[in-house]
């Protein structure tokens, strides 16, 4: 069985869903016996989706003016180096 | 000049624009500029270092269109300019401090789970938007920023882990642990906020 210590090291692989079959029983053997990592799991898997959801950053309309202002004057001066 | 850039696909506008087409490169600004401004503003926390990044990314960008040679998405080139941009902007900040920002202090302290709770079943419904924003980006910002960057890029723009240690200019596994970290730290933050009430906290080592 899996330590608690290894557990928490393929965590990150387990939430991205990168681990094979093998490793995967092996995490959710421990997790049906260790309430601690379970919780762990449930809360890390919620953290990230409570930021997947978070609401996208607006462009301020005064900072994308500015934004497109500094573009077109470059734009307007030379062509990018191709090297 | 009018482009009808809706019925090219990316590498087409990035060739336009590396020819100079100054509307194919404005869309590409189009695209990525709230992406990149949120980006900037999570890495530096400051709405003034946030435009400057912006602005700094997309016409350097566009002087260094001749480097890009199209094996990388567009988006994880020009996400590597916005990093390094926001990463100098914080090195000036803090040039009163001698703490490195790209190399953590490996302790092992930041693996450590100190926090164990049950979180409530809907938890984000006890806050209202605002205050749920503030909860959330006060977390990121208490992480130091090479946990930050890697959180943000990875978790937050979706960037995967090989475009992420590419952005970066770091090891696939040292994404990987930074990320952990990170990951683990946000938690432990939040369940201070969204644990199930009642429930007793217990530590452990
Ligand atoms: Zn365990």
């Amino acid at each position: 069985m899996l330590t608690c210590k290894e557990f928490l090291q393929e965590l990150n692989d387990y939430l991205d869903d990168v681990v094979d079959v093998q490793l995967r029983n092996r995490i959710e053997a421990h997790i049906t016996e260790c309430p601690n990592c379970f919780v762990i799991l449930d809360t890390t898997k919620r953290t990230i989706q409570v930021y997947k959801g978070m609401q996208p950053q607006t462009l301020p309309e005064d900072v994308h003016a500015r934004l497109i202002r500094a573009v077109e004057r470059k734009l307007s001066g030379r062509k990018p180096s191709v090297g | 000049m009018e482009t009808e850039t809706g019925i090219f696909d990316e590498s087409a506008l990035v060739a336009k624009a590396r020819e100079g087409d100054a509307a194919a490169y404005s869309e590409l600004v189009h695209r990525y500029s709230r992406k990149i401004y949120r980006l900037a503003k999570h890495i530096t926390q400051n709405d003034e270092d946030a435009e400057d990044v912006l602005q700094e990314t997309f016409l350097k960008g566009f002087e260094h269109l001749g480097d890009f040679h199209g094996q990388s998405k567009f988006y994880t080139w020009i996400v590597r300019i916005a990093v390094n941009e926001s990463l100098m902007k914080l090195r000036k900040r803090k040039a009163d401090r001698t703490v490195p920002l790209d190399e953590p202090l490996d302790t092992g302290e930041d693996t450590v789970v100190r926090e164990i709770a049950v979180w409530d079943e809907d938890p984000e419904q006890q806050y209202s938007r605002e205050e749920l924003g503030n909860i959330l980006d006060e977390a990121v910002q208490s992480l130091r920023p090479v946990f930050r960057t890697v959180f943000v890029l990875r978790d937050i723009e979706e960037l995967s882990t090989e475009e992420t240690a590419e952005a970066l200019g770091i090891s696939v596994p040292a994404v990987k642990s930074r990320l952990l970290r990170a990951r683990l730290q946000l938690r432990e933050k939040l369940t201070r906020f969204f644990k199930r009430k009642g429930d007793d906290v217990f530590a452990y080592l």
